[in-house]
């Protein structure tokens, strides 16, 4: 899947670059860690940036188009900030074929976006996920760290108005 | 506890716990109560009264095969990264990255009882000669990962992992990988450069990584259920683990039962249970009085299997005559609602996203089948497509370089396999018969039914339902009409509809 690298401008903080610093340090030496620093500058910024991952690169020594190619290979290494909310639905089998894929669309419906995306006013991304492993509670829709079980398309518009300020 | 009455119920009394015999019983955050019901007594047997060659005689006589999808003999693969000059650097590698939508017993074990893994990666450590172990584990499964590193803390501190293990020399620790939402990485090869944190690519076999695996050392993979069996055949022998199941698969398989089923959730059997056993007493039948129509296993690599086939055994042999395969034992019940080639569309879909892009029969040659499929569900098809559908699934099969792409195609041969009345009716009627593909529904109003109160026209969408010049007998205003050329197929008229006027075919 081709990422959609984002529009967005890049600004990080003196504090979060310090983190970076020392969390590169701390994995200096051990082996294979390109990934863990991504996941970890992931956890900083909580996307990655080409800004970052330059600044990554220089610092481990490898090239930029490696750096690049781990990052965009993996679905969970994100090039656009997520929104204060994020919501993912489930499209895993079990919960396909019990109707998420009509609950996906209503979600587009109601938040104006399409998945990958973010709204204008960054309150919330929409992510589509393969199985979480939560199949009995299928379709399973989540929204930062709260889980909704067994959606329907009719209750997603009310679900979505508790985050709305 | 007194569970004999629990034990006695449908859905557990054709149930035999072995992998997850401690899942839900004990507190996986507490060393004590795993060391409490046996736990790390293997790990002390093995390595204070047997041999290496010993340990790997034991394992391959207790017939334990892979649980992870291929299904290879585990005594055989430790045997493989056996021997070689002393002091080899070799690697014991688990492999956590449960990708298979609808399947997670992984995470159950990894969440209930991740000691048993942990010892086990300790007893095939010291049967091979390794002294580094890691465990590659999805991102997406947090409680995992936290009990995880918590379980290896412990058992360091316990002496269980680290240096001079028991007193007997044998050094052994493990390192927590995560993954980062790759489908792929769960092939062997591929799980192996994304440890080495590269792009996780899979690499053409031979050599196999029992003889040049992670970072070009000797290194033996295994998947969490396969380990979670290691302890007890130690403990309780292999003629104990051989004596359950069929000739050819021994022990016990555990299933995800999810989709149309009353009792979602895991179950592990005996090998050579029955389809019809699994779905009919222990996941208590299809709610709603419907039909099962298919039991899909193995994800997006396997097959769905038919209400013809519901009466053999689940084992590899088995499962394999019929065109699908064990996998890691996701099972996903379909009724009659479900659209097998919409089914069939929706794992190519994942498929095609997941592909990594390396070899090119896997990489264009599942787009191109999806693109027929599309062109089939939306109403276009012709009968050539089949013919080409299945000569090309056919090329993307033998010819693709890992695991992914060669059995990328199942879904889409095993549908057309069974269920190729379905596919002709998209193609030859242009109609979907379980009513799920969108291009191919109809909504129209029964006239008859229908009592013209308008309702359904009011919440068009489209402006597609019109009065018509027709009164049903008895009722006092015209009946409605649904113009197909504006009918954008929402339902939202037949959701209205208070007298189940509207059909939708």
């Amino acid at each position: 899947m081709k990422k959609k690298l984002t529009t967005v401008p890049f600004n990080g903080t003196e504090e979060q670059l310090r983190k970076l610093d020392e969390l590169i340090e701390s994995k200096r030496g051990v082996k294979g860690s390109l990934m863990s620093v991504l996941q970890g500058a992931q956890d900083i910024y909580g996307y990655l940036p080409i800004e970052v991952q330059r600044y990554i690169a220089s610092k481990l020594d490898v090239s930029l188009s490696e750096v690049y190619g781990v990052a965009s290979f993996y679905s969970q290494f994100t090039f656009n900030p997520k929104g204060t909310y994020s919501v993912s639905i489930c499209l895993g089998t079990a919960c396909y074929v019990k109707g998420s894929g009509a609950v996906l669309e209503k979600l587009k419906e109601v938040l104006g976006i399409e998945e990958g995306e973010i709204t204008p006013d960054r309150t919330f991304s929409l992510e589509v996920t393969r199985c979480i492993g939560a199949c009995g509670l299928a379709p399973v829709m989540i929204i930062n760290n709260d889980v909704y079980s067994k959606m329907t398309p009719d209750e997603v518009e009310g679900i979505i108005a508790k985050y709305r300020i | 506890m007194d569970n004999t009455s629990i034990l006695s119920t449908r859905f557990y009394g054709g149930q035999k716990r072995v992998a997850l015999r401690n899942c839900g019983i004990i507190d996986p955050e507490n060393i004590d109560e795993y060391i409490a019901v046996d736990g790390y007594q293997a790990l002390a047997k093995v390595l204070t009264q047997m041999t290496p060659q010993q340990v790997v005689d034991e394992i391959t006589k207790s017939g334990l095969r892979g649980r992870g999808g291929g299904g290879f003999p585990t005594g055989r693969k430790w045997q493989f990264a056996m021997g070689g000059e002393p002091g080899t650097q070799k690697y014991v590698v688990c492999n956590a990255d449960e990708g298979d939508p609808g399947a997670f017993m992984d995470r159950s074990v990894l969440e209930g009882d991740p000691h048993s893994v942990i010892e086990a990666m300790a007893i095939a450590g010291y049967a091979i000669g390794a002294s580094e172990g890691y465990i590659y584990v999805r991102a997406e499964y947090p409680v995992a990962i936290k009990r995880l590193e918590l379980a290896i803390k412990s058992a360091r501190e316990y002496g269980f992992l680290g240096k001079n293990i028991f007193g007997s020399g044998f050094n052994f620790d493990i390192q927590l990988r995560l993954g980062a939402g790759a489908f792929v990485c769960g092939e062997e090869t591929a799980l192996l450069t994304s440890i080495e944190g590269k792009r996780g690519e899979p690499r053409p076999r031979p050599p196999y990584p029992a003889v040049k695996g992670l970072f070009g050392c000797p290194t033996i993979i295994n998947n969490v259920e396969t380990l979670a069996c290691v302890a007890q055949i130690i403990n309780k022998g292999a003629d104990w683990f051989a004596s359950m199941g069929t000739e050819k698969s021994k022990g016990t398989k555990v299933f995800a039962l999810g989709g149309k089923i009353t009792n979602t959730g895991l179950i592990e059997v005996p090998m050579g249970t029955t389809l019809r056993e699994v779905i009919y007493d222990i996941g208590g039948g299809i709610p709603g009085g419907k039909q099962f129509k298919a039991a899909q296993t193995g994800g997006p690599s396997g097959g769905c299997i038919p209400k013809e086939h519901l009466d053999a055994p689940i084992d590899y042999e088995n499962l394999s005559a019929i065109g699908c395969i064990m996998g890691s034992g996701g099972m996903i019940v379909m009724d009659e609602d479900n659209c097998m080639v919409d089914i069939a569309k929706f794992f190519l879909g994942f498929t095609v996203d997941e592909s990594c892009g390396k070899c090119t029969p896997c990489r264009v040659g599942t787009k191109r089948m999806l693109e027929m499929l599309d062109k089939i569900t939306s109403g276009n098809g012709e009968m050539e497509d089949l013919k080409r559908l299945e000569e090309l699934a056919n090329y993307v099969k033998s010819c693709s370089l890992c695991g992914l792409g060669q059995t990328a195609p199942n879904p889409v041969l095993s549908t057309l396999r069974f269920f190729r009345d379905e596919y002709i009716a998209h193609i030859v009627e242009k109609r979907c018969p379980a009513g799920v593909c969108k291009d191919l529904l109809r909504f129209t109003i029964d006239r008859d039914k229908c009592i013209g109160c308008g309702m359904c026209s009011k919440v068009c969408p489209s402006n597609a339902i019109y009065v018509t010049d027709y009164t049903a007998p008895g009722r006092r205003k015209p009946s409605y009409a649904i113009d197909p050329e504006k009918c954008i197929k929402c339902g939202a008229c037949r959701d209205t509809c208070k007298f189940g006027a509207i059909e939708k075919k």
